[in-house]
């Protein structure tokens, strides 16, 4: 089933990871094995975040060696960043096996991305000047409190509530999907894409890489291309409707920018708030009232509906 | 095998619109129905009044109190705050008017039998699925599949509606005072729906029967739904339904379309009893 949620912040900046904690909470029921944030700082042009694992929860559990294993991949990061030019402004520690990276960095990103990700089991999540990518086993509560997400200020973002129907209950199947390796793009998706291995091969075929096998990445994917191309991203996502075959509904940001999408049929659901200054929007509307308990309008997008707001 | 015989519905009696009320019970006297209860209902006084505070319930706290109060007698409940939550209202078999002060989320006021309900709010997908008897009506928007498989009694949206409204409709009347989404009507069977505003592709796409009222545009007709001829018994209905609820037709009701079957598609109807038990 899985609940999806996003929020943007017209032309102002507030807490957004409580936001969405309290949002993404609401929705535990419709996906309670893994909750995903992709949180959107005042973009900083001149600097770059990269979130990154280095093991999976399981592997944490019960590999070998695991602790010293996690520790050397750590270490092997940051003096790749260093060989390839990076400047490290800051490096933390976000759990035993995932962390928070700042650096400055001129060269190519692709490049960069591609050289860290050689490391064995080390998967990066994110890279942005304003995205920071946050996913884990377990609901909000538990990965907000993890990962310190409480407090954090943003424009916008957008989460995920997993319930594994296709794919294992890992960090690596979970949602959100950053647009791999182009910054800040990042995808949450509710739904099923029916021409997912033909559309990925077509992807591939024009360089593009996957990492996992979730038809979500795809969206995330896809866009990344068209902006790669030149296209608006409102284009980019009215050509998704007819392009993606499936029932979805996705909520894609940047880093100034969300939009929503849903396909010709409706078939999956999303509720909107939107007022002068703030937008929200969930698969439900009880997560809309976790943070506005007031009366307010809601309404449904329809079939093949594209909208998209900018911070 | 049996040859088919394409005779007209009509013939079979299976024509006639149940507009209102239980199409789980046959009543040959109209007072009857009017007086039905079932069994075990609570006897309630709509002059004892009472209130729910459904802001730390849970949905099952909600309605077992709803149900705990009209066996107190209560005939007039009032729900506040609740909070978007997820099937408020099902399953009351009883006369009650019902008031939520807020939204509610999916599946809100199904397999109802009877109660008047009122939103102020908005309500999520589903609203009065396979809903029997009664009215609910809805202040503020409404998401998709509003009325699915409805059988009777009056489901009203005062805003927008989303996809599919009344889809797998059986009886009774859906009106819903803006706009509806893509295949609407769809797979109708009986009952009247009423679309103020306007509709999106594919609008009573394979109904069986029943009509269609819209005031607005349509994108499309779905396959066999057709534009049929509005009767002065059409524009009296229309009067008085919409009149009964407040609402107008913008463009004035002698410029609704009403939408019919064509009857052209495989229809049930058509099928002799025998035949019937192999397609269902």
């Amino acid at each position: 089933m899985c609940g999806i949620a996003g929020l943007i912040h017209k032309g102002s900046s507030a807490d957004v990871g409580s936001e969405m904690t309290a949002m993404l909470q609401a929705l535990k029921h419709r996906g309670p094995d893994s909750t995903g944030y992709a949180l959107y700082g005042v973009p900083q042009d001149d600097r770059h975040i990269m979130r990154y694992k280095v093991a999976e929860g399981a592997e944490v559990e019960k590999g070998f060696d695991i602790h010293k294993k996690m520790a050397a991949r750590i270490e092997l990061v940051t003096e790749k960043l260093k060989e390839r030019g990076a400047t490290i402004l800051s490096d933390d520690e976000a759990t035993e096996y995932a962390r928070r990276v700042v650096f400055t960095y001129d060269g190519d990103m692709e490049e960069l991305a591609n050289y860290i990700e050689d490391i064995e089991s080390v998967e990066i999540l994110s890279i942005g000047s304003a995205l920071e990518l946050i996913k884990d086993l377990g609901d909000a509560k538990r990965v907000s409190g993890q990962y310190h997400l409480n407090g954090f200020q943003g424009t916008h973002g957008m989460g995920h509530t997993r319930m594994a129907t296709e794919s294992d209950v890992d960090i690596r199947s979970a949602h959100p999907y950053w647009a791999y390796p182009y910054s800040d793009v990042a995808v949450v998706h509710n739904g099923q894409l029916t021409n997912y291995w033909t559309a990925r091969r077509r992807l591939e075929h024009k360089g593009h890489r996957f990492k996992s096998n979730c038809d979500s990445e795809l969206i995330a994917v896809y866009i990344a291309d068209k902006l790669e191309q030149g296209i608006e991203l409102e284009a980019a996502m009215r050509q998704s409707v007819s392009d993606l075959d499936g029932v979805f509904t996705y909520i894609v940001a940047t880093s100034n920018s969300l939009g929503i999408a849903k396909d010709s049929m409706a078939a999956k659901p999303l509720v909107l708030y939107e007022s002068d200054d703030f937008v929200v929007m969930a698969s439900e509307e009880v997560a809309i009232r976790s943070i506005f308990p007031h009366e307010i309008d809601t309404f449904d997008p329809y079939e093949g509906e594209v909208r998209v707001w900018h911070s | 095998m049996a040859q088919l015989k394409h005779r007209d519905s009509h013939d079979l009696g299976m024509h006639t619109e149940q507009l209102a009320g239980r199409t789980q019970q046959t009543f040959f006297d109209p007072a009857a129905e009017e007086n039905f209860l079932y069994p075990g209902a609570f006897e309630v006084d709509f002059n004892k009044v009472a209130e729910i505070d459904a802001a730390e319930l849970s949905i099952t706290d909600v309605n077992l109190r709803i149900r705990e109060l009209m066996k107190q007698g209560h005939g007039t409940i009032n729900v506040k705050n609740p909070g978007a939550k997820h099937s408020l209202g099902v399953g009351i078999l009883n006369r009650l008017n019902l008031n939520f002060e807020g939204s509610l989320g999916y599946f809100g006021c199904g397999l109802i039998d009877g109660p008047n309900v009122r939103i102020s709010g908005r309500v999520g997908w589903s609203c009065a699925e396979n809903m029997m008897a009664g009215t609910v009506v809805i202040e503020k928007n409404a998401g998709s599949t509003f009325g699915a498989a409805m059988r009777g009694g009056d489901l009203v949206c005062k805003g927008d509606a989303g996809s599919r409204v009344g889809i797998d409709q059986k009886g009774g009347t859906i009106i819903v005072g803006g706009r509806v989404g893509m295949n609407s009507g769809f797979m109708m069977q009986r009952g009247r729906m009423v679309i103020l505003g306007d509709s999106g592709p594919n609008l009573g796409d394979s109904m069986y029967d029943g009509t269609i009222y819209i005031a607005g545009k349509y994108e499309s007709l779905g396959v066999d739904a057709v534009v049929g001829e509005m009767t002065d018994t059409d524009v009296k209905w229309l009067t008085h339904k919409l009149a009964m609820y407040g609402l107008e037709a913008p463009n004035g009701i002698e410029n609704i379309t009403k939408i019919i079957s064509g009857k052209q598609l495989w229809n049930y109807d058509n099928l002799e009893p025998m035949e019937k038990k192999l397609v269902l």
